[in-house]
Formats: structure tokens, C-alpha cells, sequence
């Protein structure tokens, strides 16, 4: 809009640039930043004032100074140009190509921020879908249009989670369009390999839109690849009616990012530093999830973030526990028993699981097998760890057979690898296959017509 | 006068030369006529928070000062509707504008051209007075609509007719003193402010909820208080959606304040399809939504809890029992930090403004049991779920909801986990209510309730006890006197405690089934006391019939709740006719 390049810089960190006298700045507007040597990076609009205007630099602030390096306002804020073509590309962060390939053209401009979901405009999410993922399947069921987000700890194998579910996912009875949105934040060039790799294998790769910064990569421009990467997948779903699986990974880097920013602006930070619109924030990423009345396709949001510690009540799992509709929790413990994948059905959760299954869905028994699981198991793991202070000797045998159950219930029904894919029907007949090691009369969850159509006692 | 933008930063703006600005004023911001409110007034400076997204607002755009306060409108068709934050309505929203929200619409929170037949109950030539009702629209299938007088009116009544009017339309006239003023359906009133009452009476009735936990254990009044806090996960959600769908209030309003798009989907889906136990009617019928999902401006999500509250007093006034769920509070306190630290005010305790617990307490005094100004009672209940970071109940705003809050429901993570739902941890939640409506259940339920519940709450609290111990000892070494509690509580948890939000029948208890579940768990009870006190070992109840019995009285619907006690009585007298023959 302007051909003004303001000199007027009082102020760089290693982030922002503080500007004085800007005419008429628009909040969350995009700018260039044009250094000595004639490079040009962007970055956006913070505050807008007629007096101090602050702006983030999206690259690396090294060579910028005050006097000559001068900033040009856009006029327009951050948008990135959608098409089918975006199918098979790769990005960066702020949505420019980076596998080498020419610039999208022809594609739309839509502004990267979105704008929220009418409440009234939401189709309730209630298909299933099957993983092939017993500890998701039969216990935290997923469903079209749910964000589920994967709780991990570093050094935990949550890529090669994401990916099975990546290549598994299906909806019964169904081939529709399908399509992949994969959004790589601050991860590893490794990390970055693999993904492609198993996409590639899979063959995937076509149905997929990557959206890559590494950890080499500025910082700042892990703010915008989450709402780059979803304003793709909106197109994609709503615009083509694709059933869209965007996975991000790993949201504990786009945390850190904001505290940074946030640092830098000097804002009073709320728990352990993070920003007090941290829910907020995450929240217009995390919502972007869903389904639309009438509309064919949907989003279907798998974001991964790393534990600190692998403390659950660290503010990122805690305030993305409190948006997502449920979590699925992978568990250091269950790690170190060789269990894989290490989930954790205990803690873990999908609130939409109800919706997703029964008759007609998936089986009518399913609903109260897994409640009769997750008491049995429950019981189970709290007496195990009664007996190792007590001695098993303590337990009655109906108390030993729990815990008994319990291993069992790791071992057959969690353990089973990155490879194998089970229908919904081979996961539920583990879970009676291992209710039948229990007392029939111990089985308060369950109706007597589903113990007497699918239930494995021998007597 | 136009004022002029000098600073935007996220919800706050800043501008000079606005028109005559006065304090929480509305204003239109920007080219697309955003809606703001003044928030803070500095020499020529006005400070606006802005009830939608900021980004490309710039400065120098215009702000038009309304010269009205943030308000709600109130008339016929409120209920059965579903309203943003600031009482914008989404349906027509999304006929206007598509399913994405667009900035800057405007549209009629309610229907202008509907015509509601208008019934006066009042005479031509009556004296009235201000919250006198003056006539009856039947506003939906459940709910009459009870017309008021405006609240600042008062005089003689010089023409009122019946017939089919819009909410614009006169139906009334009124020699107030300072003229004749014509009277329509449609009132506005200033969200922030209270609405008057005559006086505020005592707590005496029981809200019931159907949910057993909460109206045996911890019963909230007609007109009171409760605090749901909890970490996620922990079921606040499922638990205020089934006090919205089963509790006895006449009228519902769910203010979903920051919190899933998805769940007010879920509401909108399931509400029309539940039908009221008393008159058969849709649950839509009685029920207003407010949804301002975490997605949505965060300012509107501050309003949206007083736009609720200025809706649900609104129908106390006309005489009803009204209940507000707030799903959740400390999505609105979040909202008032963000707010505050843009206004870059001096913070508090992690952040929040200092003003956060008198907020709170504010918005809670709102709720009572109250003689209205046209003489009637009504009431209104106010439910707040709070999401305290990490399940931590230390943090600023549980602490300041439980220093005015009078019922306490505490989720507890390790019995969601271990999927006990309702997750509410019967030895930390209490409810300051239970004196004051004792007389009730007495004379309502069962002269014995009081005594009945004392008696298996302290079977509850021994049991925790008793599992310290199990940790030390093991089971086996405990003494049988033990063993039976265990064996009571474990029957208490599983048969009484544990209710399934997704059952047909369980979904809904009354309270003469929740009456009949706890008895019979008591005489169970005495019939264990009484075989353990004449030396008969416990393991002889450890699979009677009596409590597969039990077991299943919480799935049989009422009208079958008689046959079922019978034959836990003859189950009852199988234990003791057995006992009998094992002592001899």
C-alpha cells in the first residue's frame, strides 16, 4: 500500500524492532524490513500506535540497526494463497515453498488468523474413526472433527505414534477424500526425515501438505505455522470437502516461541513465564478443529507437545487439556516395560467417544466393555502397587487375579507395536478375550445380554 | 464527532476526540464498525476494549460513540435461542454471514416481526408500578412470558388490549409522572447493572438435580451458590450439561464462556430432543444459550457472563426459578487478566487484576431466593465450573469462588480416571445448604433422611481410613467390623455414587429412587452389623443376591422402583433365613 520506508527504528532486540512517527499502522499488519545489504524480512505489526509502533522480524534481527535499516508497511495483514495444488508441497512457516518447486499460483488469499466457527454452524463430530490403535480404538475413541491432542515426554516414540495413525486412519465404510495436513515446529532435521520418509512410503505423499520449520529456523515464524498450516486444511476440507488429519508436531516448541515474543514485549507473564492469553492463544489454533453443518469435509487435529518433565500440570499439556477434547497420554513407565505404544488408557481421554461408537457405529457392547476395562484395570494397577508394599501374600485371590489382569491387559491389549493395524472388532475381542480371566460376577459394567453374546467364559 | 484510533493493541484501543465519551459506553471502532466498549477515560484519551478480532485496525480509523450503554435485550423470544457474548444471535449470524464468524455484523438479537398473542391480566385504569407484571405471552411450549412494567414506570394504567403483537408494538399505556409513556414488549437493560428486588428471602428449597451425589450428599438451594472446580478431564462439562438438562429450575441459562465449540454443538443437538419429565415438552423450550467458545474475542467472553445474568434475572422477575451455569468462570477471569495487563494495570497474584475476587463476588450475589418487585418469588441459582491450572485449587480464582460460593462439588482426577463419574470426591465437597433444607426433606422424602445419610457418610469417611490401613496390613489382616465397611462403601460407590450421564434411565434419578437406593443399602448395612456382632464371618455376603439387587435398582425406572424393593426385601430375608441355618 505504501512506498514509505520508515528510518525512524529507536529500538532492536533480538525479536522486535520498536518504531517512532509510523503513519497510520494496522494491528497485526505484515512489513518489510529492508537491512543494509539490501535483504528483505518480513514481519508483523504487534502494536500499532501513532507513536511507538512495535513489530516482530520473522528472521533473524542480526544486522539490523538504527539509521539505515528502514521498514515498509504492506498494507495487508498475513495471509497465504490456497489451491489444490498445495497437495504434495512443502512450506515454511510463513507459507513460502521450500522443496525447490515455483511459487502457488492461482491459489486464493485468505487471511492466516481464520476467523472463528459460528457455534451454530457445528456439526457435532460422530464418526469414527478407526486407528487401528487398540488403546484409542476400544478405549479413547477418535472421531471426525476432534482434537486430539498426543501427551508425551522427550525421548518418547510420539512420531512414530503419529505416523501409524497417519498411515491407519480410516472411517468404516468409507472412502472418501482424504488428505493430510502435517505442520513440523522447531523439530529436528531427523525428525523432518522420518516424517517424509513414512509419508513417502506409505504413499501419502501426494495427499499431504508440509508445513516445515526446524529448529534451526527462526523462532518467531513458529507462531505462524500452526494458522498457515489450518488455513490450508480449511480450503481443503471446507472449500473441497476433503476429510482432513492435520498433525502438529511439536506444540511445546510454539509455546516456547510465544513466551519468547512475550518476553521480549516485556508483558507480565502468568504461571512458569508463559503469557496469560497462552489459552487463548492456543485455543484459536486448537478450535480451528471441527466439522460444519451441511459441509462435507473436516478437520481432525492430532497435536503433539512433549511434557516438560513429564508433568501433566505444566501449563502446555494443562491449558491444551482444558481445549481439546480429550488427550491421549503416553507413559514412561509403560515405556520402560516395553510396552508399545506406551499408552496410558487411564489418563487418557476422548470426550467425543460416545458419540463415535455403539450400534450402528462400531459394536452396541462397546460402550460398557471399555467402561468394564478401564474399572477392571484401574483396580487392578492400585492393587499392584498395594501388593508391593503389603507382599502379593496380603492380596485375596480375587484381588490377585486383578493384578494378574492387569499385566495382562498391557501386555495383549496396549502392546502392539508400530506395525500392526487391528479392526475395531479384533480390538473388542481382545478386551472379552481378557474379561474372561476375571469372575463373571465382578462385572458391574457390563448387561447380561452382551456377557451372553460376546463374552468368552468357559462356563 | 468522530473520534480517532492512536494505538491498537490486541482487544484494548486508544482514541481522542471521541463524542462526549462517558464510562462503559459503546462504541463502533474501525471501518467495519466493530463493537467496543469505554473502559477507562484519560484526559482526551478514551480507553476501548473491543468485543471482536482487532487485527487490521488501524490507527488513524474512526470510532462512533453510540451514547448507550452495553445492554440486553429482553422480550419474548429469548428463549430457545442461542447468543454470542454480547447477546449477538448466531443463527441469524450465520444466515448473514456463513458459518465462520465475519467481523462487524450486526443483527437483531431477536425477531422483530414475530407476532405474540398478548393476554393482559391487568384492567385499563389499575394503578401500576415498575416490575408489575401486566399480561402473559405464551413464549414457548413451556414458558409464559410474564410482561412487566419498565422498571423506572410507574401510574396509572390508561390503555392496555389484547392481541397479536411484535416486541415493538404498543400494547400498553402509562400515566408515568412525567407524561404518558407508550409500553412495548421489548426492555433493554444494562448487562452490568443488577436488576432491583423487594427483598431477598431465605434458601428453603432444594434445587433437585436427578444427579444422587449432589442432591443426597451435597444439595444446592432454589436461589443459591455452587463452585464445580476441577482439572480436565474431570467431567465440570458433563456435569453442568446434566444439570442443565435435568434440574428443576423452570428456566436455564448455559453461558459457555471461553470454553468448546464442539460442547455447545452438543448442547444444541441434544436439548431439543429431551423432553421435560413433568409436561412432555422439548428442554429447548426452557433453555437460553451463550456461547462465546475460547476462539471467540476474548472481551465478549468477559460480557458473556453478565449478559447471562442480566437474561436470568430478567425471568426471576417475572417469578420463575431460574438456574445460571457459567461453563467456565476461570475462562472469564483469564479474560480479565488479558484485558488488565493490556491496559497495563498493576497486577496481582499471578497476574490477575486486583479487582478479580470482589468480580467475583459480585457476579455470585446475584443469585437468591427474592420477593420480586411485582410481589412474586422467584429465584436464581448460579453455578460456576472453575479449571483451575493443573487441578490446583490454591490458584486465585477457586480460592476467591470458594470465599462466596456455598456449595462446593470438587472433581477429583483419580476417580475420573478410574471412570467414577460423577467424579465428585465425597469427602473434600460440602454444602452449607444442608441445614436449611433439612426441614424440607423431612417433610418432602423421608423423616429419616437426615439420620440415613450421617449414617453411610461416615461409612464413606471410615473407609478412607480403613484403605490407610489396607496400605500397611494388607486386606486379610483386617478385623471383620472393617471389612464390612468396606464392603458397604465399596456398594455406596458403585450403586449410588456412580451415575451414568450417557444411560437413558440412569441420566435421571429421582429423589424418591435415590431415597429408596440409600435405604436399602442401610438395611444391608444393619443385617451386616448385626451378623458381625454375632461372631458370623463377613465372607457370607460376599456374593448374595440382595446386592445384585441393588445393583440394578438405580437402572429401573420409577414406576417399577416398588416390585424391585420387594424383592430386595425377600432377598434380605434369603441372607438371614441362610445365616440362621449356617450358625446352627
Amino acid at each position: 500500500m505504501s512506498d514509505i520506508y520508515y528510518k525512524s527504528i529507536t529500538k532492536v532486540t533480538n525479536i522486535l524492532l520498536f518504531l517512532e512517527n509510523v503513519k497510520a499502522p494496522a494491528y497485526n499488519e505484515m512489513v518489510e524490513i529492508k537491512l543494509d545489504n539490501g535483504d528483505i524480512v518480513s514481519g508483523q505489526v504487534l502494536d500499532a500506535s501513532d507513536r511507538f509502533t512495535v513489530i516482530q522480524s520473522f528472521g533473524s534481527t542480526s544486522g539490523m540497526n538504527i539509521g539505515s535499516t528502514s521498514v515498509r508497511l504492506t498494507g495487508e495483514t498475513a495471509k497465504f494463497s490456497v489451491s489444490d495444488k498445495m497437495l504434495g508441497r512443502m512450506f515454511n512457516g510463513l507459507g513460502e515453498p521450500i522443496d525447490g518447486g515455483p511459487a502457488v499460483y492461482g491459489g486464493e488469499e485468505r487471511d492466516i488468523n481464520g476467523a472463528p466457527i459460528n457455534p451454530y454452524a457445528r456439526e457435532e463430530p460422530s464418526e469414527f474413526i478407526q486407528t487401528g490403535i487398540s488403546s484409542i480404538d476400544g478405549m479413547n475413541s477418535l472421531v471426525r472433527g476432534q482434537k486430539l491432542p498426543i501427551f508425551s515426554g522427550s525421548g518418547m516414540k510420539h512420531n512414530q505414534l503419529a505416523m501409524q495413525i497417519v498411515k491407519q486412519a480410516k472411517v468404516l465404510n468409507d472412502n472418501e477424500r482424504f488428505a493430510v495436513v502435517f505442520g513440523g515446529i522447531g523439530i529436528t532435521s531427523e525428525s523432518a526425515n522420518f516424517f517424509k520418509d513414512e509419508l513417502e512410503s506409505s504413499g501419502a505423499l501426494d495427499r499431504t501438505v508440509v508445513f516445515l520449520n526446524l529448529s534451526s529456523s527462526p523462532s518467531v515464524e513458529r507462531i505462524m505455522l500452526p494458522r498457515v498450516a489450518l488455513t490450508a486444511a480449511e480450503y481443503l476440507a471446507y472449500d473441497k470437502g476433503m476429510e482432513v488429519l492435520v498433525v502438529l508436531v511439536d506444540m511445546t516448541n510454539y509455546c516456547e516461541a510465544l513466551k519468547e515474543i512475550s518476553a521480549a514485549r516485556e508483558e507480565i507473564p502468568s504461571r512458569r513465564g508463559y503469557p496469560g492469553y497462552m489459552y487463548t492463544d492456543l485455543a484459536s489454533i486448537f478450535e480451528r478443529a471441527g466439522k460444519i453443518k451441511e459441509k462435507k469435509g473436516s478437520i481432525t487435529l492430532l497435536p503433539i507437545l512433549t511434557m516438560p518433565g513429564d508433568d501433566i500440570t505444566h501449563p502446555i499439556p494443562d491449558l491444551t487439556g482444558y481445549i481439546t477434547e480429550g488427550q491421549v497420554v503416553m507413559n514412561r513407565d509403560l515405556e520402560k516395560k516395553g510396552i508399545v505404544p506406551n499408552i496410558d488408557v487411564l489418563s487418557s481421554l476422548s470426550r467425543l467417544m460416545n458419540q463415535g461408537i455403539g450400534a450402528n457405529k462400531t459394536r452396541e457392547d462397546h460402550r460398557n466393555l471399555a467402561n468394564q476395562l478401564f474399572a477392571a484395570y484401574a483396580a487392578g494397577k492400585d492393587l499392584r502397587s498395594l501388593s508391593e508394599v503389603v507382599g502379593e501374600g496380603a492380596l485375596s485371590s480375587s484381588d490377585k487375579k486383578l493384578v494378574e489382569f492387569s499385566d495382562k491387559f498391557e501386555r495383549e491389549f496396549v502392546n502392539q507395536g508400530y506395525e500392526q493395524n487391528r479392526s475395531i472388532t479384533d480390538t473388542l475381542s481382545i478386551g472379552w478375550e481378557l474379561l474372561s480371566y476375571l469372575d463373571k460376577s465382578e462385572m458391574k459394567r457390563l448387561k447380561s445380554e452382551e456377557m451372553e453374546k460376546y463374552g468368552k467364559w468357559t462356563q | 464527532m468522530e473520534g480517532i484510533i492512536t494505538k491498537v493493541s490486541g482487544a484494548v484501543v486508544e482514541a481522542t476526540h471521541v463524542d462526549t465519551p462517558k464510562m462503559n459506553d459503546m462504541v463502533r471502532v474501525g471501518l467495519s464498525g466493530l463493537v467496543g466498549e469505554i473502559v477507562r477515560l484519560q484526559n482526551d484519551k478514551a480507553v476501548i476494549q473491543v468485543y471482536e478480532d482487532t487485527t487490521g485496525l488501524r490507527v488513524g480509523d474512526r470510532v462512533v460513540n453510540t451514547h448507550t450503554q452495553l445492554s440486553v435485550k429482553l422480550a419474548p423470544g429469548l428463549l430457545g435461542s442461542i447468543f454470542d457474548g454480547i447477546q449477538r444471535p448466531l443463527e441469524k449470524i450465520m444466515a448473514q454471514s456463513g458459518d465462520f464468524m465475519a467481523k462487524g455484523v450486526d443483527a437483531e438479537p431477536l425477531d422483530t416481526t414475530k407476532k405474540w398473542k398478548f393476554i393482559p391480566s391487568v384492567k385499563k385504569g389499575s394503578i401500576v408500578k415498575g416490575g408489575q407484571v401486566i399480561g402473559e405471552v405464551q413464549e414457548t411450549s413451556l414458558i409464559k412470558h410474564r410482561v412487566m412494567v419498565p422498571l423506572q414506570l410507574s401510574g396509572e394504567l390508561k390503555f392496555i388490549e389484547e392481541g397479536e403483537f411484535t416486541i415493538n408494538q404498543k400494547i400498553a399505556v402509562i400515566a408515568d409522572k412525567t407524561g404518558d409513556v407508550d409500553i412495548i414488549m421489548l426492555q433493554e437493560w444494562p448487562v452490568r447493572l443488577f436488576r432491583p428486588v423487594k427483598e431477598k428471602l431465605p434458601p428453603e428449597i432444594p434445587l433437585i438435580t436427578g444427579q444422587r451425589v449432589l442432591d443426597s450428599f451435597f444439595p444446592i438451594a432454589k436461589g443459591g451458590t455452587a463452585a464445580i472446580p476441577g482439572p480436565f478431564g474431570s467431567g465440570k462439562t458433563v456435569t453442568q450439561h446434566s444439570l442443565a438438562e435435568w434440574s428443576d429450575a423452570d428456566i436455564i441459562v448455559y453461558v459457555g464462556c471461553g470454553e468448546r465449540g464442539n460442547e455447545m454443538t452438543e448442547m444444541l443437538t441434544t436439548l431439543p430432543k429431551l423432553k421435560d419429565p413433568k409436561s412432555g415438552k422439548s428442554l429447548m423450550d426452557r433453555t437460553i444459550l451463550i456461547a462465546n467458545t475460547s476462539n471467540m474475542p476474548v472481551a465478549a467472553r468477559e460480557a458473556s457472563i453478565y449478559t447471562g445474568a442480566a437474561m436470568a434475572e430478567y425471568y426471576r422477575d417475572m417469578g420463575y426459578n431460574v438456574a445460571l451455569m457459567a461453563d467456565s468462570t476461570s475462562r472469564w477471569a483469564e479474560a480479565l487478566r488479558e484485558l488488565s495487563g493490556r491496559l497495563e494495570e498493576m497486577p496481582g497474584e499471578e497476574g490477575y487484576p486486583a479487582y478479580l475476587s470482589s468480580r467475583i463476588a459480585d457476579f455470585y450475589e446475584r443469585a437468591g431466593r427474592v420477593r420480586t418487585l411485582g410481589g412474586d418469588t422467584g429465584s436464581l441459582t448460579l453455578i460456576g465450573a472453575v479449571s483451575p491450572a493443573g487441578g490446583d485449587i490454591s490458584e486465585p480464582v477457586s480460592q476467591s469462588t470458594l470465599r462466596v460460593t456455598r456449595v462446593f462439588w470438587a472433581l477429583d482426577s483419580a476417580l475420573a480416571n478410574a471412570r467414577h463419574f460423577p467424579a465428585i470426591n465425597w469427602l473434600n465437597s460440602y454444602s452449607l445448604y444442608e441445614d436449611d433444607l433439612t426441614p424440607w426433606y423431612k417433610d418432602n422424602i423421608a423423616r429419616d433422611w437426615p439420620e440415613l445419610k450421617k449414617e453411610l457418610m461416615t461409612v464413606l469417611a471410615r473407609e478412607a481410613e480403613i484403605n490407610e490401613i489396607v496400605q500397611l496390613v494388607g486386606y486379610d489382616a483386617l478385623p471383620d467390623e472393617d471389612k464390612m465397611i468396606l464392603d458397604i462403601a465399596k456398594i455406596i460407590k458403585e450403586d449410588f455414587l456412580q451415575q451414568n450421564a450417557f444411560d437413558q434411565v440412569d441420566a435421571f434419578s429421582s429423589i424418591k429412587k435415590q431415597y429408596q437406593i440409600l435405604s436399602s443399602i442401610n438395611e444391608l448395612y444393619s443385617l451386616e452389623k448385626s451378623c458381625v456382632s454375632n461372631q458370623i464371618p463377613i465372607s457370607v455376603f460376599s456374593s448374595v443376591r440382595a446386592k445384585d439387587v441393588l445393583a440394578k435398582m438405580k437402572y429401573i425406572t420409577d414406576d417399577k422402583l416398588d416390585s424391585v424393593r420387594r424383592d430386595f426385601e425377600v432377598a434380605l430375608e434369603e441372607i438371614k433365613n441362610n445365616t440362621v441355618v449356617k450358625n446352627e
